[in-house]
Order: C-alpha cells, then sequence, then structure tokens
C-alpha cells in the first residue's frame, strides 16, 4: 500500500463521515468537520507564508538571508520602502493581544483604503458606466434578419433589455411610493426579475448536483479500486 | 490616534488609487504598483490572523474542558500538523531524501503537506459542498411553492433552464423552423438567459454598483466609521 | 389525509436517497450526453481558435477542490485548445488551493497528452500569488514584480528567476498577452479579471464559472466578456466543440459529456419534485379550505 492508496482511503473514509450527516448528526461527522477546519486554517497560512511573506517581503528586505530559498534574491539589492508593510501585518496581528488590539485598526484602515480606492473607480467604469451604456445603445432593429419573426423578435428582446433594466431600476427606488404608472414599471421590473432568480435558480441546481456527481465518481473509482 | 489615524490612513490609501487610476503619469504608476503590492502582503499576514485566532478559541476551549472540547483538540492537532508540513515543506525530495526542503514547490507529490491537501483537505471539501445538492433537492420538494403569479413564473423559468439538455427537450422538438428557432427548449433557454436573465442581472448588478461606488465614498471621505468598530 | 397530502410531510431523507440513486445508477452507465455548444460558448470557443499560432494566453485557475467538477474540465478543455493550437499557455492562480490544481492539469494533460510541448518554451506555472484582487491589480503594471520566478516542475526544471525564461522575454505587465482565461468559482475570480484586468488594460477575457455565478456574468457579455462556460454544462458545451475539431479528444476530454447523463436525469427528478410539492400543497389547500 503506497501514500497515494492511503490517501485515497483516507480521503474516501472521511467522505463516508461527512455523508453520514445526511442521516442525523454524529461523532463521525463532527470529527471530520473539525478536522477540515484545522487543516485548512494551516493550508491557509502556509500558502501565505511561501506565496507572498517569504517571496514578496523578507526576500526583498533581506535577500541576502534568503537567496538560498529565493533564486530572484541573489544578488538583489535591499528594498527598504518594504519595511511598511511588514509593520502593517504586524501591527495586524496584534489583534490577538487585547490590551493593544486598537492599534490593529491602522493596518485594518489600510486594507478597508486599498478596497474602496479600488472598488470606486473600476465598479464605476465596468458595472455601472459600461452597463448604462450598453443598456441605452441597445439596437431595436436587426438589418440583417431574413424573416419576420427573427425582426419582431429582435425587437422584442431589445424591449425586454431595456425596459427590463428600466423597470428593474424602478422597482429598487424606495423614495417614491409605487403608485400609478411608476407601479406599474416596478411591477413590470418585479417580472423580470423573477425571470432572472429562475434562471439562477435553475443554475444553482445544475451547480450543486454537479458536485454530488464529482463526490459519488470518487466513491465509484475508490471501490473499485479496493476490488482490482 | 485610535480612531483619527486609522481614519487618515483610509483617506489618504483610498484617495491615491482613485487618482492613480485617472492619472497615466510614470510617477503616480508607481504608488499603483506598490500600493497592491503592499495589500497583498498584509491580506497574508491576515491568513496568519486567522490561524492565529483559531487557535486561541480552541486552546481557551480545551483549558476550560468545555462542552464538547475534544473536537476542537482534534481541530488544534489538524492545524499544527498541517502547519508544521508546511512550514518546513518536510517530506521526499525528487532524489528520495526525507527531510525539510525550503524553497521548494508546495504541491510536489513527496511532501507530506501536499498528502495531507489530498487525503484531508481536497475530499473534506468537496464533500461539504456536495451536501448541498440533498438539501437543495430537500428544499425543491418541501418550500418551492407556486403561491403567486411571480413565484409561476420564477418556477417556469426555472424549469425551461433545469430541462434544457434533458430528453424531455424533444417534447418541442417538432415545432417547425422559424419558430423552433425561439420555442424549442433549449432555444428558449439561451433566450431566457440571455434576455430577460440579462435584464434582471444588469438591474441588480448597476444597484450594486451604486451602492458600492456611494459606500466606497464614505469610507474615503470617512463618513463611514463603523468598521473602526467599538466606543474607543 | 390523503396519500398527496402524506406526501407533502414525507421524511427528507428518502429525497436524499432519491437523489443519490439518481445520480449514482447514469454514472455507472458512462454515457457522454449531447451538449451541442450553445452562442455563448461557441463565441468563447471561436475566440481562442482565432488566435494565431505563439499568441500568449494566460490562464488562471481560481477554484477549489469543492467546484473542481464544474470547472476542472473548463480548464482542462482550454488546456487542450491551446495547446493544439500551438499557444503559449501561462498558468497562474489567485486562490490558494489553485497550485495542486495547476500541478495535476500538467500531469495529466499537457504530459501525457501534449508530450512534445517543453516546459518554459510552451506552457509556464506561475504559481500562486495573494491578494485576490490586489494580486490581479499589481500584475496590470508590473507583472515581474509579482512574479520575480516561476514555480518550476521538479528537477528537470527547477524554479528560476523570471527574466531567465524565454516565454517571458516580452511579457512586463498583463497587457502584453493576447487572451486572458478566468476559470473561477467565486470570490476573486472571472468578474474580476474583467474589472481589474480586461476592462481598464483592454485585454479580451473569457473563461468558465460555476453554474451558481454564470447567470450573474451575463451582463458583460459580449463586449467585456468574450463568451463563457456556466457550469458543468458549459464545460460540456466546449468539450462537445473541441471535440467536433478535434476528435483526438474524444474519450479524455469528455468527462463533462460524461458526467451530464446523471446531471440531466438529477435535473428531472428535482423538476418532478417540484411539481409533486406543489400538488401535494394545493391539494392540502383545497380540503383545509386555506
Amino acid at each position: 500500500m503506497n501514500a497515494e492508496s492511503v490517501a485515497t482511503w483516507v480521503g474516501a473514509l472521511l467522505t463516508l463521515m461527512i455523508f453520514s450527516f445526511l442521516y442525523r448528526d454524529n461523532a463521525f461527522y463532527k470529527f471530520a468537520e473539525h478536522l477540515f477546519v484545522g487543516v485548512s486554517a494551516a493550508y491557509w497560512m502556509v500558502q501565505g507564508f511561501w506565496q507572498q511573506i517569504i517571496p514578496n517581503l523578507m526576500a526583498k528586505l533581506f535577500p541576502r538571508q534568503f537567496e538560498s530559498v529565493v533564486e530572484a534574491a541573489r544578488g538583489a539589492a535591499p528594498e527598504y520602502i518594504y519595511a511598511i508593510p511588514l509593520l502593517l501585518g504586524l501591527i495586524l496581528l496584534c489583534r490577538l493581544i487585547p490590551s493593544i488590539a486598537w492599534i490593529s485598526r491602522w493596518s485594518m484602515a489600510f486594507i478597508i483604503g486599498y478596497t474602496a480606492g479600488t472598488n470606486l473607480p473600476r465598479y464605476l467604469v465596468s458595472d455601472f458606466m459600461i452597463q448604462v451604456e450598453k443598456t441605452l445603445s441597445t439596437p431595436l432593429w436587426n438589418p440583417q434578419a431574413t424573416h419576420w419573426l427573427d425582426s419582431v423578435m429582435f425587437f422584442v428582446s431589445g424591449l425586454v433589455i431595456v425596459g427590463g433594466v428600466v423597470c428593474g431600476l424602478i422597482y429598487f427606488f424606495f423614495s417614491k411610493e409605487h403608485t400609478g404608472a411608476f407601479g406599474r414599471a416596478s411591477r413590470a421590473g418585479i417580472w423580470v426579475l423573477m425571470v432572472a432568480f429562475g434562471a439562477s435558480f435553475g443554475y444553482t441546481v445544475m451547480a450543486r448536483i454537479s458536485l454530488l456527481i464529482g463526490r459519488i465518481s470518487f466513491l465509484r473509482d475508490w471501490i473499485e479500486s479496493v476490488f482490482t | 490616534m485610535k480612531r483619527t489615524i486609522p481614519l487618515l490612513i483610509t483617506a489618504v490609501v483610498g484617495a491615491l488609487l482613485v487618482f492613480a487610476y485617472y492619472v497615466p503619469h510614470p510617477a503616480v504608476g508607481g504608488i499603483n504598483r506598490k500600493i497592491p503590492d503592499f495589500f497583498n502582503i498584509i491580506a497574508a499576514f491576515a491568513f496568519v490572523l486567522g490561524g492565529g485566532n483559531l487557535l486561541r478559541v480552541h486552546l481557551t476551549k480545551i483549558s476550560r474542558r468545555d462542552h464538547e472540547w475534544l473536537y476542537a483538540l482534534v481541530t488544534v492537532l489538524g492545524f499544527v500538523v498541517m502547519l508544521f508540513v508546511g512550514l518546513t515543506m518536510f517530506g521526499r525530495d525528487e532524489d528520495g531524501r526525507l527531510g525539510m526542503h525550503p524553497g521548494g514547490d508546495l504541491a510536489s507529490p513527496g511532501l507530506v503537506f501536499d498528502w495531507m491537501y489530498r487525503a484531508i483537505f481536497d475530499p473534506c471539501q468537496s464533500t461539504m459542498f456536495s451536501l448541498l445538492a440533498f438539501f437543495v433537492a430537500s428544499a425543491s420538494y418541501r418550500a418551492f411553492r407556486a403561491k403567486t403569479p411571480e413565484a409561476t413564473l420564477l418556477l417556469i423559468a426555472a424549469f425551461v433552464i433545469l430541462v434544457r439538455s434533458t430528453p424531455v427537450s424533444v417534447l418541442t422538438g417538432w415545432i417547425p423552423e422559424p419558430f423552433a428557432q425561439y420555442l424549442h427548449l433549449p432555444n428558449l433557454a439561451a433566450w431566457i438567459m440571455s434576455v430577460p436573465n440579462l435584464a434582471g442581472q444588469r438591474t441588480i448588478q448597476i444597484g450594486i454598483a451604486l451602492g458600492i461606488i456611494s459606500n466606497s465614498l464614505r469610507l474615503i471621505l470617512g463618513i463611514e466609521r463603523s468598521h473602526l468598530g467599538g466606543k474607543d | 389525509m390523503s396519500v398527496l397530502e402524506r406526501l407533502g410531510s414525507l421524511d427528507r431523507r428518502w429525497i436524499f436517497l432519491l437523489i443519490a440513486v439518481a445520480v449514482t445508477i447514469p454514472l455507472l452507465l458512462e454515457r457522454p450526453a449531447p451538449t451541442p455548444p450553445s452562442p455563448i460558448v461557441q463565441n468563447l470557443y471561436d475566440a481562442i481558435d482565432a488566435l494565431p499560432p505563439g499568441s500568449k494566453l494566460l490562464m488562471s485557475l481560481d477554484f477549489g477542490p469543492s467546484t473542481v467538477p464544474e470547472n476542472d474540465p473548463m480548464a482542462r478543455g482550454v488546456t487542450r485548445h491551446a495547446l493544439s493550437k500551438d499557444l503559449k499557455l501561462y498558468l497562474m492562480t489567485i486562490w490558494a488551493t489553485g497550485p495542486p490544481l495547476i500541478a495535476s492539469l500538467m500531469e495529466e494533460v499537457v504530459d501525457a497528452e501534449f508530450p512534445d510541448k517543453v516546459y518554459g518554451v510552451d506552457y509556464l506555472n506561475l504559481g500562486y500569488k495573494v491578494g485576490n484582487q490586489g494580486a490581479i491589480q499589481a500584475l496590470t503594471s508590473d507583472f515581474k514584480g509579482q512574479y520575480t520566478a516561476d514555480v518550476g516542475r521538479g528537477q528537470m526544471h527547477p524554479s528560476r528567476p523570471i527574466d531567465q525564461i524565454p516565454m517571458m522575454d516580452d511579457v512586463r505587465a498583463i497587457r502584453d498577452f493576447d487572451f486572458i482565461v478566468g476559470i473561477g468559482s467565486g470570490f476573486p475570480g472571472l468578474k474580476e479579471w474583467v474589472q481589474f484586468a480586461g476592462d481598464p488594460e483592454d485585454v479580451p477575457v473569457g473563461g468558465g464559472v460555476t453554474a451558481v455565478e454564470a447567470p450573474l456574468l451575463y451582463p458583460y457579455y459580449p463586449q467585456q466578456l468574450a463568451g463563457l462556460m456556466g457550469g458543468l454544462l458549459g464545460a460540456a458545451e466546449y468539450e462537445a466543440a473541441l471535440t467536433a475539431d478535434f476528435p483526438r479528444f474524444e474519450g479524455p476530454g469528455q468527462q463533462a459529456q460524461i458526467r451530464m447523463f446523471p446531471q440531466t436525469v438529477a435535473h428531472l427528478v428535482i423538476v418532478a419534485f417540484v411539481v409533486l410539492g406543489n400538488i401535494s400543497y394545493f391539494a392540502t389547500k383545497r380540503r383545509t379550505g386555506r
């Protein structure tokens, strides 16, 4: 029995332990769940350490000391500006010490400032301006249509897209009462949103079933390996 | 100190990044390179923080012999072993030598870290997510009711999407062209996705974008302060 | 209580069992389901197919073991397509769970089906970078500053400084790539590639996501997203397009199509559940008058 087959057996047993939850909550499931929590937390830490902290921080601050593990550090000059993220990173870890946890807000502030500063222009462009532009420039006439039905459906589709977006946005506008024409437009928006949610539900079911197929496929391969 | 400096940091970093997006000058490009780099490094420290917090919570549970503390012991043992073999890159190298091999590839098959990933992490995560298939089936049976016209429309759209790739779609195979272009189930599903679904998703996307833009502005200008936490 | 009403209060463990059976039996039959490509998948295929030999294709595997059944066939399909077209394939990831997936992709697809392809000349493993969208943003301005070395492939191809790799000679930033393929399952993923790389740097972006995320990305198509594979069905459609042009991939390159058979059976079972549940609900409602 080699390491690979032991890994398969361990994986299969853990899979069955987690599936046992479907019958009812039990000790096997809890064991597998808690083991997974510990192993995954360490996994993320190790990845962050070897993929970022060592090559992109320590090797840039102390290239000579790390050239044996980071090839790119060989012969490189120290970049002392990286003392800033080192300091901010260590400050972030102060969150673990209750008496000085408040100082970790400085690092959190950097993270939040970064996220706000990058999201603002990008969402403005990709998710707002371009989307509004595309909606308002939706063509309603297809000059290359050869059949009357294609022309009608092209027009209807364009109308649904433009009208659907406008009516959907009207639905989400809560500063005005949804009465009269405004209310009717809001209702049309709900209908469009319901179709979108129905499509999302269909795709969600597809996604979940795919994952189950993957696990059952793994168990099938394991059982086959037992008998061959 | 406790509130003013964080607000200043958020304002300066946020404003610099917005400025750098719109100004293509090379000097500004340096900001655009360094700040994301710093962020990436701090994000790696956040993983360390997560691990440290996990240890603190579970060790407390073990020391107090709280309810189900033995499971907390399992968590801590799994964490410590995975951390040790990962940080030291313990295992066999390509020549079969057992030992620590820092600086190599974490996905190298001889490492114990990689073995634990394939034996524990991979199957556990995959199986946890696959449980959702059962719960979505149960929810479909027990909760999805066509109580209103809107709910009925939702279910009809979902049915079309679900059955388009099944043999049931032959039920619409008799429809003649050009009507089949729009009414044959796979084509109807494609139309639903690229027309009403697109309209609905675009609406939501624009709404979310407006929310993110306004919240980002509020954070940069210091109007939004809830992320700073408590009274001090 | 009538039979229909009793059905409404069925123990959910019977439902679990039915779903398990509905998936297991068809899976054992291993028959590929016919999945003609939809327009959105065909557009992605055509966009990659139109790239001339030697074009640089950056593929980011931004998913974990939980979504391998959906995302892995997508990555394999694009890898087969890219290497068959003699494109230069650059593999990377912004998910910590990505590196083992890249390793198995190279071992099980590149080594097994393209033995003539040379690491560092035809394909390259750049590995993982922490930082989510920050990693993408850093790559747009200084690619080599982020990736100072490749990951390498064992003793035959040890990790090297990035400037020593011929494939990286004329790569300074994201805009030096001819196409970006994002295979993802959440945040960060294909949406971030569109927002942080495709739109600001004007590089064509396409890819595949899990079925949960697919409907959300339709607004980006076709101007901001060249094409999209949505879930297992999208992967199967891409495989169908690929095997139509490259019949040698029939068999090993049809994993998603084989899994579509149990998928479709399960869909029909779910639809039946919803219909039965509603029949039971309306029967109860009529009896109680509420």
